[in-house]
């Protein structure tokens, strides 16, 4: 009876010897150097690993940070930490870091249930990649919003969501961290990273549409109509294929409240502009 | 009776409602004003010849083929453009078009509006080649590939065998059957016009069982004519799909990502066959084509013979108007056709039925979740597997989708129209279709 | 308003329910053979199990997955009446609602529902009973044709428990009269779990299946023949009864097991090669258990094992595509 205890003990304690020095072996031929510093950055970086900065995620970019010199790291950005974790990273490296503005995701568009009544009744899968293969959606505008949420299915932080009354994506400021899901997840592009503006200030034109005037009014009142009347205001706003850009150049806090008083339709939003705020 | 030819892999077999097979084709009448998009057809847009104001007649050349790959536009009325400019399609979408106020209807001169049948050919290969791309022809039974490229076979390749497609498998359709009971020995004539380029002897005209007087009408022709024949075909969808008709017909497959060609096989529609003999023989440019308007919430469907630009909303009136149970309105069949935006979008050389569908027929149910039942597999005609592409798009690995040869996919919907979650299968697979040729 | 949607703009009629709904006919043959067999034990033990199932499916889709009340699609209620066909009809009634736990909760809730579950919840529902109340689940009442309201059976044992406690030695003399006949075996008029014992009233479902277009022959015919052909090349070879193809083949829960529990959407391969090789694997299984181990009865698990390889066979077998012949 001993003798089988010993024995068993015996032949478990070899085999377990064996496996640890096989395991210890294999360990050390497959090990993987790792630099330090992409563990360090990892550990700064918010590990969302949403994809904003370009990267394939978190650990992505705290490599492509490592390897890169001080002309590449300038290229870098996580959009979600912001200032404050490029900064860290910056440390890290011995690198300094230019200021940049936070920036926050922005609907060009205004076709709400009011502005573009729907035409026609879409039947079909919720999803508006799909829908935007069908047709020009219920509105009848072609670059509009299709309604079917497909940023808010994208958005890793929960910051968008669909206004029951207006049909269109709201983004929640204080949510939303630019990390550009939901531009790459709308198919008709129809979000824009815009400088976040002082006290959240800012203007921007919210349509697309690049069709004349009369034709884009027919579908939706707040479409641009390329009046031109907006491009008198300051002179960086340029009219191109019938639509007109606001650069983040022009200063929302000096003619955002203008400027989305005189366009005629109600395509120019800005945002905390006073009392003549659009929103 | 020997088993009637079918295709192998998968297939279903939809209610079919042709409702219209008795009824005889009638001509449409001519609108007040027509649309005639620019480009109805594969390939690059044509370039625009006239300007607002131009009077046109009848066979008119409109717009300029641009390029291999793309086809003349004729004007099918006689009157003024009255503008040449964006108007929106049946998608909503604008699309090139150009419009014109119907004036009288006055044909251009080299029309031969006889009514006689020509039966001798002749012209050589190149000359008719050059007729038919003067024509403006391009594949009618919906793919819309200029049919002067599809029937010029590059010279490393054999082309054995011509198949005449003439299974109209689509719920609803009755357009072919009915040229084929009313113009059957035109479109004979038109496979051995057909069979001359190709320099061959040898036509399959391809009918499935349910057109008996199709069936009847063509056989009753062929007799007289040596090498083109009659094969009767199983009915089942889609037998009408080229690689589908080329296996059922000649048992060989169409290697994926090749052209028919490379099974030795060409296939036509019988409404491009007749178009081609028109146009060889009788001088007669693409203009018009023949349109069922059906659906079960249409009162009086039937076959019209349209001048192409016609639009929808013309045909669906003559057919008894925009019934208050339609749901949707749909340009093509009700299996690959799509649900128009527009109802004034016009009748392309595409569009081969337009269909007012009520919302019982028509209704997507509600998705639920997989069932795994694999009716979505066995369905296939193509064996792929849908639900497994299905779920690679929404889980975003399209990476891994091209092992799942979804570009081999030929959209036919059958997936779609038997998944008892009511998947929207189909969807999915276009949507990686797309993805995959994006990258 | 018109509409807009993607095409196809037709579609079948034939939704989850209509096809689950088909496959709840298919197996009431069964159940009407039960109650003539067994009487009003059986009824009870098929109307406890179904309740049970349905009311752990209703819970679990409204307070855990919280998803659309997946009870009316008649999922439940298959899992219902397969689990208790695979019972004795002297199932204590908490003891069914436990297995009704383990099929719906454990085997198809924790894996996310309707067409999520890898393993039979059926399956897993008759087998964890199986092996936690051993005494109860192999005690088999004797079928009282037509006495419907006699509750206390003979309890004896099943025709595959008689072969398994066989010396090699005895003679096929010993056995006669101990087994039932052919005749008695097809017509359900032996011992055994309720819905089990009746070849006739089984085939009579599948044929309904068939006919609906609901399953494809391919599972059930390649899993019954691999079974056949395995016990029959062993009877021919030694003259053993044990081996007696008939017997394999009527008694115990092929039948059940072969046209219902293997044909199970969620848990069979998607293709018909994969559910060939599926079927041929349960065969196999099946015979290995029976013959070889210390049970009498090898369905459930060799149906259990194979659901474990679906996964895999999906991965690595496609069906042909078009165009891939040269």
């Amino acid at each position: 009876m001993e003798n089988i205890i010993l024995l068993s003990i015996l032949v478990l304690g070899v085999t377990a010897l064996a496996a640890a020095i096989v395991l210890y072996l294999v360990s050390r031929k497959f090990a993987v150097e790792e630099d330090d510093k992409i563990t360090q950055i990892d550990e700064i970086l918010p590990q969302a690993n949403c994809g904003g900065c370009g990267k394939a995620g978190c650990h992505d970019f705290a490599t492509a940070c490592a390897g890169a010199d001080e002309a590449g790291f300038a290229g870098l950005f996580c959009p979600v930490g912001g200032m404050k974790v490029m900064e860290q990273i910056a440390s890290v490296l011995g690198f300094s870091v230019a200021a940049k503005e936070p920036t926050i995701a922005v609907l060009r568009c205004n076709g709400t249930c009011e502005n573009a009544p729907a035409k026609i009744e879409y039947d079909g899968v919720s999803s508006c990649r799909i829908a935007d293969r069908v047709s020009c959606g219920q509105t009848g505008c072609p670059s509009g919003c299709l309604r079917l949420g497909d940023c808010v299915k994208a958005c890793p932080f929960g910051a968008l969501h669909i206004d029951k009354t207006t049909g269109i994506p709201v983004v929640d400021e204080n949510k939303c961290t630019s990390c550009g899901a939901c531009v790459r997840a709308c198919p008709r592009q129809l979000f824009e990273i815009r400088a976040i503006g002082k006290d959240g200030c800012r203007v921007y034109v919210a349509c697309r549409n690049t069709q004349k005037g009369a034709v884009a009014r027919k579908n939706c009142k707040a479409a641009c109509i390329a009046c031109l009347k907006c491009t008198k205001i300051h002179s960086d706003i340029k009219v191109e294929n019938n639509l007109s850009y606001i650069p983040d150049t022009v200063s929302a806090e000096k003619f955002g409240a203008e400027l989305a008083q005189t366009c005629p339709t109600g395509a120019i939003i800005c945002t905390r502009c006073g009392e003549n705020s659009h929103v | 009776m020997s088993k009637l030819k079918t295709f192998p892999m998968g297939g279903i077999h939809p209610d079919k409602y042709k409702i219209t097979s008795e009824s005889p084709i009638m001509d449409a009448g001519l609108p007040e004003i027509v649309y005639i998009p620019v480009k109805q057809h594969i390939g690059s847009p044509a370039k625009i010849l006239v300007a607002k104001g131009d009077k046109v007649k009848v066979g008119t050349l409109l717009a300029d083929a641009d390029g291999i790959v793309s086809a003349d536009v004729h004007s099918s009325v006689s009157g003024e453009v009255l503008k040449v400019e964006a108007v929106e399609g049946e998608f909503g979408y604008v699309e090139d078009m150009i419009t014109i106020r119907v004036e009288g209807d006055e044909f251009e001169p080299s029309v031969d509006l006889s009514s006689d049948i020509a039966r001798e050919i002749p012209f050589t290969a190149e000359e008719i080649i050059a007729k038919i791309r003067q024509a403006g022809i391009v594949g009618m039974g919906g793919a819309g590939y200029p049919t002067p490229v599809k029937t010029s076979i590059p010279s490393n390749k054999k082309v054995d065998t011509l198949i005449i497609n003439g299974i109209e498998c689509e719920p609803f359709l009755t357009a072919d059957d009915r040229l084929m009971v009313e113009k059957a020995e035109q479109i004979v004539i038109g496979a051995k016009i057909i069979n001359k380029i190709l320099g061959i002897q040898n036509a399959v005209i391809a009918i499935d069982e349910n057109k008996p007087h199709a069936v009847e009408a063509v056989s009753k022709v062929t007799k007289t004519y040596v090498g083109v024949n009659v094969q009767v075909c199983a009915t089942k969808y889609p037998q009408g799909g080229e690689k589908q008709l080329i296996t059922a017909i000649t048992g060989r497959e169409v290697p994926s990502g090749k052209l028919p060609a490379d099974a030795g096989c060409l296939v036509q529609n019988v409404g491009t066959a007749f178009a081609i003999y028109e146009a060889v023989m009788k001088n007669k440019p693409l203009f018009e084509r023949i349109v069922t308007v059906s659906g079960d919430a249409c009162l009086h469907p039937a076959n019209y013979r349209v001048r192409i630009g016609t639009p929808a909303s013309f045909l669906i009136d003559k057919a008894g108007g925009l019934t208050p149970e339609t749901a949707k309105v749909i340009f093509g069949g009700p299996m690959m056709g799509t649900a128009a935006f527009n109802i004034n979008a016009p009748v392309t050389k595409l569009t081969s039925g337009i269909l007012l569908l009520s919302e019982k027929t028509s209704r997507k149910a509600p998705e639920n979740s997989c069932i795994r039942c694999a009716k979505c597999t066995e369905v296939c005609p193509v064996g792929l597997q849908p639900y497994l592409i299905a779920r690679k798009v929404r889980g975003g690995n399209f990476d891994e989708l091209r092992d799942c040869h979804v570009l081999d996919c030929i959209e036919c919907g059958c997936c779609a129209y038997t998944c008892p979650a009511r998947l929207p299968l189909l969807d999915y697979c276009k949507l990686a279709k797309s993805e995959l040729k994006k990258k | 308003m018109l509409k807009i949607s993607t095409a196809p703009h037709f579609q079948t009629t034939r939704d989850t329910r209509s096809i689950m709904l088909d496959v709840v006919i298919a197996l009431m043959p069964a159940a009407l053979a039960a109650v003539l067999f067994f009487g009003i034990n059986a009824l009870l033990v098929i109307f406890t199990s179904v309740a049970g199932c349905v009311l752990f499916e209703y819970l679990a889709c409204r307070y855990w997955l919280k998803t659309r009340n997946t009870t009316t699609d008649f999922s439940a209620v298959i899992t219902g009446l397969l689990l208790a066909y695979n019972l004795p009809s002297s199932m204590p009634v908490w003891m069914t609602l436990v297995g009704c736990f383990m099929a719906i909760i454990v085997a198809k809730t924790c894996y996310g529902g309707l067409g999520k579950n890898i393993f039979n919840p059926a399956l897993v529902g008759r087998v964890f009973l199986f092996i936690s109340f051993p005494v109860q689940m192999t005690s088999w009442p004797q079928p009282h044709l037509a006495r419907f309201w006699e509750t206390d059976a003979q309890t004896g044992a099943t025709t595959l428990g008689i072969l398994k406690h066989l010396d090699a030695e005895t003679s096929a003399t010993a056995l006669q009269g101990k087994l039932p006949g052919y005749w008695d075996m097809f017509a359900g008029n032996i011992g055994g779990c309720l819905g089990e014992v009746s070849a006739l009233a089984l085939l009579i479902g599948l044929f309904y299946l068939l006919w609906r277009r609901v399953i494809t022959w391919h599972i059930p015919f390649y899993y019954v023949s691999t079974v056949f052909l395995i016990t029959a090349v062993l009877w021919l070879s030694t003259g053993d009864p044990r081996y007696d193809p008939l017997t394999h083949l009527f008694s115990g829960g092929l039948l059940l097991g072969a046209f219902f529990m293997a044909t199970d959407y969620a848990t069979s391969p998607m293709n018909k090669k994969g559910q060939v090789i599926f079927a041929v694997g349960c065969g196999i299984l099946t015979v290995a258990i029976r013959l070889w181990s210390a049970y009498p009865e090898g369905v459930s698990f060799a149906i259990l094992i194979m659901n474990a390889f679906v996964p895999l066979i999906d991965k690595y077998v496609a069906p042909r595509f078009y165009g891939s012949r040269r």
